[in-house]
């Protein structure tokens, strides 16, 4: 046990005194914390204000009706064509021309600059025309423009699940759509980039001709155990610090954004902080912030970290006999594709899984050793009932057990086979040698 | 006897490895396995390491059936051997030397006494991929032998040694084998088995075939044959065959059976004035292949 220890130790010790471990620890709660926080950046930023000298024949627009706050207009009597001949010098950004028979003849409005316009800009400056038109052919047909302000409605669902005791919980599908998508996403990465790790350093080993001096002390089943939990652990740290350390860069920029948007409201009556509410409402992070208020985070974090550790070692123990039974990486292709099929098959059901978390597919999906980590996982922010996840983590704890019993005994004998090609079938036969 | 082998049996799917081996290997000496490659010596090493288990037969070390708790009085240096390529000397031979159940402090202890042994002081924080080949030799070396096993097993440990290491390695076994640690060695190079070994045992085809005290075995195939450098002119004596006189004032002779040695230099002097007269003593380089080519 104790020498258990001591391999378990040295996997996890060389690991993550690497450089390329602290790199992919600190750079995925940066992005992260970047998906999250750009975009109500750029939404509270304050923007450049544009300068659009104006010449409105028709007299319809007032300076009330061109109110943005990214564009200055200033009314001008210059006709377009000696504009023109001075604009360069004139400061401004742009110069639009409205003819006198914009209510007739929309698509007389011209737009000019000495750059090319921004689509926003253009865009902006045809809105506010175009509503002004709009109201005055409505006032023209006889309608007021407050029954036209009336008729301006947007229609916004709110999803609520309903438990059966009849209480109620704001959820959003959207929401736990993309949880469920991250999670499983999350854990086919890590399913197959730790695989492989534990794979590389038994081949490591084994082509260095190191094992038969580790396994005149300790015995393969203890190595090999001893890898596959020390590289686990590492894994989990890796999780553990991107779990601490997105919380606290959201946290922290969360922080700088709200004395931002206090100073701000004193100045600009709260704009800003619509803004950005706006902004965290609709981008996606905002909707997944809303799954997490209404579903239980301890309950889907420890799911994870079950699912991911015991799905690992079940994989991993597969691995490692594959790395047993090779001299090179490139030797282990032929063997490693048995091994990544479910893998990449339970990343493909879980696809299926998100759309209909009910279905029968997606039950077997969540209960089959080889499937159910990362389809559980999709299915869990969604609910699922107490019995279905403990069957499903009872199954991958037995599918566990019975991998590596399998890899082991073909991991005792691979890893002194030299100079043998190794096939499926002398990997089965390796299943049955005594001692 | 530290190990005492008996019939000792192991055979793989398509062959047998080793067929009713027994051996007795006393304690405090260099015992040398000898035998061609795929003879079985590899295969008996390792049931004696635990690496395997054996079919049949049994192993007492020390006097108890062996047990998983000798491997860590058991130093092994294989034929194919290697070190993780990242780690630092150091703090590899310190994993090592845990491996064989050293409480971390009197491993380390033990390892710096080791590198002032060895002059490799300057090494401890090296990467292993910046040592040479022969570097890396040594600290193979002290992975094998720095908890102090009561035995010590070497697979073809010269291979790959220039002379200046090799020299280095046959004194530091000589000094082990003086502090009363006993000494298991395979190998092809028949002269350290003779600067080496008190006792042999040669195997092929799965069995011993030869076994016993070094000088008893070199006895054993003696072919009364005496070589002689003299002066004069050699003539045929009766009683005394010469076996080859390939140059003028040495010979190789055989004395018919029943004339001792002291008769045999009364006629001899009459006719020649000796210079030189001593036993021929067959190399073991001569009784393995003998040996091997009379069993195959």
């Amino acid at each position: 046990m104790n020498k258990i220890l001591l391999v378990i130790q040295r996997e996890y010790v060389t690991r993550v005194l690497k450089k390329s471990f602290w790199i992919s620890s600190l750079l995925a709660p940066v992005l992260i914390t970047a998906i999250y926080a750009i975009p109500i950046w750029l939404a509270m930023k304050d923007k450049e204000q544009k300068q659009i000298a104006i010449f409105d024949q028709s007299h319809l627009l007032k300076s009330a009706d061109l109110q943005d706050k990214e564009l200055v207009f200033t009314f001008t009597n210059v006709p377009e064509k000696s504009f023109k001949t001075q604009f360069a010098k004139s400061g401004y950004d742009a110069f639009v021309s409205i003819p006198v028979d914009v209510l007739t003849n929309p698509k007389g409005v011209h737009i000019y600059s000495s750059k090319n316009i921004g689509l926003n800009l253009k865009e902006s400056v045809e809105r506010l025309i175009q509503n002004k038109v709009r109201q005055e052919l409505m006032y023209k047909a006889g309608i007021s423009a407050k029954v036209y302000e009336d008729t301006q409605v947007d229609i916004a669902s709110e999803t609520i699940t309903v438990s059966e005791n009849g209480g109620e919980t704001s959820s959003s599908s959207a929401g736990a759509m993309i949880l469920a998508g991250i999670m499983g996403l999350i854990l086919y990465v890590t399913l197959l980039l730790y695989g492989s790790q534990v794979m590389n350093g038994v081949i490591e080993e084994k082509s260095n001709r190191i094992i038969e001096v580790i396994i005149s002390s300790v015995k393969p089943y203890q190595l090999m155990l001893g890898k596959i939990i020390g590289v686990g652990l590492v894994g989990l740290t890796q999780f553990l610090l991107w779990i601490v350390l997105t919380i606290g860069l959201t946290q922290v920029t969360g922080k700088i954004y709200a004395s931002k948007v206090k100073a701000t409201i004193a100045v600009d009556q709260g704009r800003a902080s619509v803004d950005m509410r706006n902004a965290m409402q609709d981008s996606p992070m905002g909707e997944v912030t809303k799954v997490l208020e209404s579903t239980n985070i301890p309950l889907i974090l420890v799911a994870f970290l079950f699912y991911f550790f015991v799905g690992y070692l079940l994989y991993s123990s597969l691995f490692a006999a594959i790395g047993s039974a090779v001299e090179s990486a490139t030797e282990a292709q032929q063997f490693t594709f048995i091994v990544m099929i479910p893998i990449i098959l339970s990343f493909l059901l879980a696809q299926y899984t998100m759309q209909d978390p009910d279905s029968t597919v997606a039950f077997w999906a969540s209960m089959i050793p080889f499937t159910s980590p990362i389809n559980m996982m999709v299915r869990l922010p969604y609910g699922v009932p107490v019995w279905e996840l403990v069957l499903s983590m009872c199954l991958l704890v037995v599918g566990f057990l019975a991998c590596s019993w399998i890899s082991a005994r073909i991991y005792r004998v691979g890893i002194l086979m030299y100079g043998k090609k190794a096939t499926w079938k002398e990997l089965s036969k390796w299943l049955f040698y005594k001692g | 006897m530290l190990l005492s082998i008996r019939n000792l049996g192991k055979r793989y799917a398509d062959h047998v490895a080793l067929s009713d081996v027994n051996l007795e290997i006393p304690k405090g000496k260099i015992f040398g396995l000898l035998g061609p490659n795929g003879a079985g010596k590899t295969s008996l090493i390792r049931i004696i390491t635990q690496i395997t288990g054996p079919d049949s037969g049994e192993i007492l070390f020390d006097g108890e059936p062996l047990r998983l708790a000798h491997a860590d009085q058991i130093g092994y240096l294989p034929e194919e051997r290697g070190l993780y390529k990242k780690m630092k000397v150091g703090e590899q031979l310190l994993y090592l030397a845990q491996l064989k159940g050293m409480p971390k402090d009197d491993a380390i202890t033990k390892l710096k006494e080791w590198f002032i042994r060895l002059d490799i002081k300057e090494w401890w924080n090296k990467p292993v991929d910046d040592l040479s080949k022969g570097m890396q030799q040594k600290t193979q070396f002290i992975a094998t032998v720095v908890h102090e096993p009561k035995l010590l097993i070497l697979d073809e440990p010269f291979s790959g040694f220039d002379p200046i290491n090799a020299n280095m390695l046959k004194d530091e076994i000589l000094a082990i084998k003086a502090r009363g640690t006993t000494v298991l060695f395979s190998t092809h190079r028949m002269e350290s088995v003779e600067e080496l070994c008190d006792e042999i045992a040669l195997i092929n085809h799965a069995r011993v075939v030869l076994s016993g005290n070094k000088d008893e075995v070199q006895n054993r195939y003696k072919k009364n044959q005496f070589s002689i450098r003299f002066e004069g002119e050699l003539l045929s004596i009766p009683g005394i065959e010469i076996v080859s006189h390939e140059s003028a004032g040495h010979a190789i002779l055989r004395f018919s059976a029943g004339m001792g040695t002291n008769e045999a230099i009364a006629l001899l002097i009459q006719h020649i004035r000796l210079l030189e007269f001593k036993e021929v003593i067959p190399s073991f380089n001569d009784i393995f292949i003998q040996v091997v080519s009379e069993t195959n």
